[in-house]
């Protein structure tokens, strides 16, 4: 049995429908994305999750449990990190941790968690005067005082600095690595790719695919690209010429060209006939993002 | 639980190092500063024939009823609304209504610090002699403590932010202190204000306080006028409070 089961799961304000028609399965010990450009319906979706608001229509069930109906008993089981929820300012890091421990009947231990989170010397700070970083280590430490064997976690490194959103994914898996299963919001590619074992692809509402990051990815028409900058102006057309060339298209000074298999070397080989030497020669494959594009038809931001 | 939420609230209430202050000490501020005038301790016609400390000390109360009722209360409650901590409440075990338990039993609790610092400052240092009918003065507290928190939980339940409760709390507190006779005292008011002042809640508050410590039997108008707006006020935040 899945640990999360939505079923055309539906949701309104007013005329406004924030979720038209989410069903997906998160299974026991995977991180699960939640993947989707801002206003698609993530938030609402994992808050019907939580508890924290009731579906139009549709069935949800976490660990068996309805999550209105067995509020109290979910609470004690699934650990929720907010989009945007502070804390008062002049809390103090161990403070809050001890706090929040002591609404749970068996809480993970309070000092454990703020040294595991890195948190150790910010212990006796003020919640006021931590960074976005920090502020965000303690939210993910809040989500697990209650040691809860699922843990929702909702934008969890917006705001957060490349580093500090780096350092984040590396306590994430970390958690997996516990037996926590994790369900992620987040309409950062590089994020879903990089943690999510599998992930849906939420647009306007609706579920548009929900499939590990790679199978994501080979659903769109493998294609390759060839970005350089030649050193001296070159004539479009002896690109275009080529079978393996589909689309061409410059950039101040940068080329870059798409086609099928076998681009790279048709592209250097038109090059070397014509004494042009590329600069800053990169291939890419298909990314995350172009499968994303491909699902909904436009780019995620 | 509560206790360690209450205690918590409590360190962070002291932290604020302002409140505090104009909680306890700006009562007692006023209670040396005007109780120390010449001729202070005697009885005064102007002041309804309390003396001086005896009068400061009742307003000194009053004082910090409003301002932990129309100031603080709500600014702080809707600042957790407004943080996201009631929301982030919500979902542990524990009810965010806690959270405001904790904070009005912190408050009721130092609005009764700063009562027993008053009749205690004013009892060793003017020989005030402390308020006569005690039971009748204490109910009054009581219901004081209704109106003035209960008129702060309606600010705390309608205003968006911490910005929006402290505003909308000090267009309540000014009015509050002026009619209910803090900065002219209600013997030297015109009759009309008097009249209107004597049913505001820190008016009624503070009239029935100064009539139970001179003794006198407090007017049961007052009395019910304070129980209701402590119920109504209490009904309609608990109808209008929003937890996100």
């Amino acid at each position: 049995m899945p640990v999360i089961d939505v079923r055309n799961l539906h949701k309104r304000y007013g005329a406004k429908v924030a979720v038209e028609d989410v069903s997906f399965a998160v299974e026991e010990g995977e991180i699960f994305g939640v993947l989707g450009p801002n206003g698609a319906g993530k938030t609402t979706t994992v808050e019907c999750v939580e508890g924290l608001r009731t579906p139009d229509r549709g069935t949800v069930s976490v660990l068996g449990l309805d999550p209105r109906r067995d509020r109290t008993e979910l609470t004690r089981r699934l650990g929720v990190q907010l989009q945007a929820s502070e804390l008062p300012d002049k809390m103090k890091v161990g403070e809050a941790l001890e706090l929040y421990a002591s609404f749970y009947d068996r809480p993970a231990d309070p000092g454990r968690l703020i040294e595991e989170l890195g948190l150790a010397d910010q212990h006796d700070t003020r919640f006021g005067r931590l960074s976005g970083g920090q502020k965000q280590r303690v939210s993910i430490a809040l989500a697990l005082v209650g040691d809860p064997e699922v843990a929702v976690l909702d934008e969890l490194t917006t705001g957060l600095d490349p580093q500090a959103r780096r350092d984040t994914w590396r306590l994430i898996e970390g958690v997996r690595d516990r037996g926590v299963t994790i369900v992620l919001v987040t309409h950062f590619m590089e994020e879903a790719e990089r943690l999510c074992d599998r992930l849906a692809v939420i647009d306007a509402g609706r579920v548009v695919a929900v499939d590990t990051p790679a199978g994501l990815v080979s659903r769109v028409a493998p294609e390759q690209r060839v970005r350089f900058r030649p050193s001296v102006p070159l004539d479009d057309h002896l690109l275009k010429e080529l079978p393996e060339v589909r689309n061409v298209t410059k950039t101040g000074g940068q080329v870059v060209v798409t086609g099928t298999d076998g681009l790279l070397q048709a592209v250097t080989s038109v090059l070397a006939r014509n004494h042009v030497i590329a600069a800053d020669l990169r291939v890419e494959q298909s990314s995350l993002d172009d499968a994303f594009v491909a699902l909904t038809g436009r780019t995620i931001d | 639980m509560l206790a360690k939420l209450t205690y918590l609230e409590l360190k962070l209430f002291t932290r604020e190092i302002i409140t505090p202050v104009l909680v306890l000490l700006l009562p007692l501020a006023l209670l040396l500063g005007f109780g120390y005038l010449p001729g202070g301790n005697k009885a005064q016609q102007a002041l309804g024939g309390q003396t001086t400390p005896e009068y400061m000390a009742a307003l000194g109360v009053g004082l910090t009823l409003t301002v932990l009722g129309l100031s603080i209360l709500p600014a702080t409650l809707a600042g957790y609304r407004e943080k996201g901590v009631l929301r982030r409440m919500a979902t542990t075990p524990v009810r965010p209504a806690y959270l405001l338990i904790a904070q009005l039993l912190l408050y009721v609790a130092a609005a009764f610090v700063s009562v027993a610092l008053m009749i205690i400052a004013a009892r060793v240092l003017f020989g005030t002699p402390v308020p006569e009918r005690f039971p009748a003065f204490v109910g009054t507290v009581v219901l004081g403590i209704g109106a003035l928190f209960g008129i702060g939980l309606v600010v705390a339940a309608v205003a968006p932010g911490a910005k929006a409760g402290n505003l909308i709390g000090m267009v309540l507190f000014f009015p509050s202190l002026f009619l209910g006779g803090v900065y002219i005292p209600r013997e030297q008011m015109p009759s009309a204000l008097r009249a209107v002042g004597d049913y505001t809640p820190l008016g009624a508050t503070l009239k029935t306080m100064r009539d139970s410590w001179m003794g006198a039997e407090p007017h049961l108008a007052q009395l019910a006028i304070m129980a209701a707006y402590a119920v109504a006020a209490g009904l309609t935040a608990a109808r209008l409070f929003r937890w996100e």
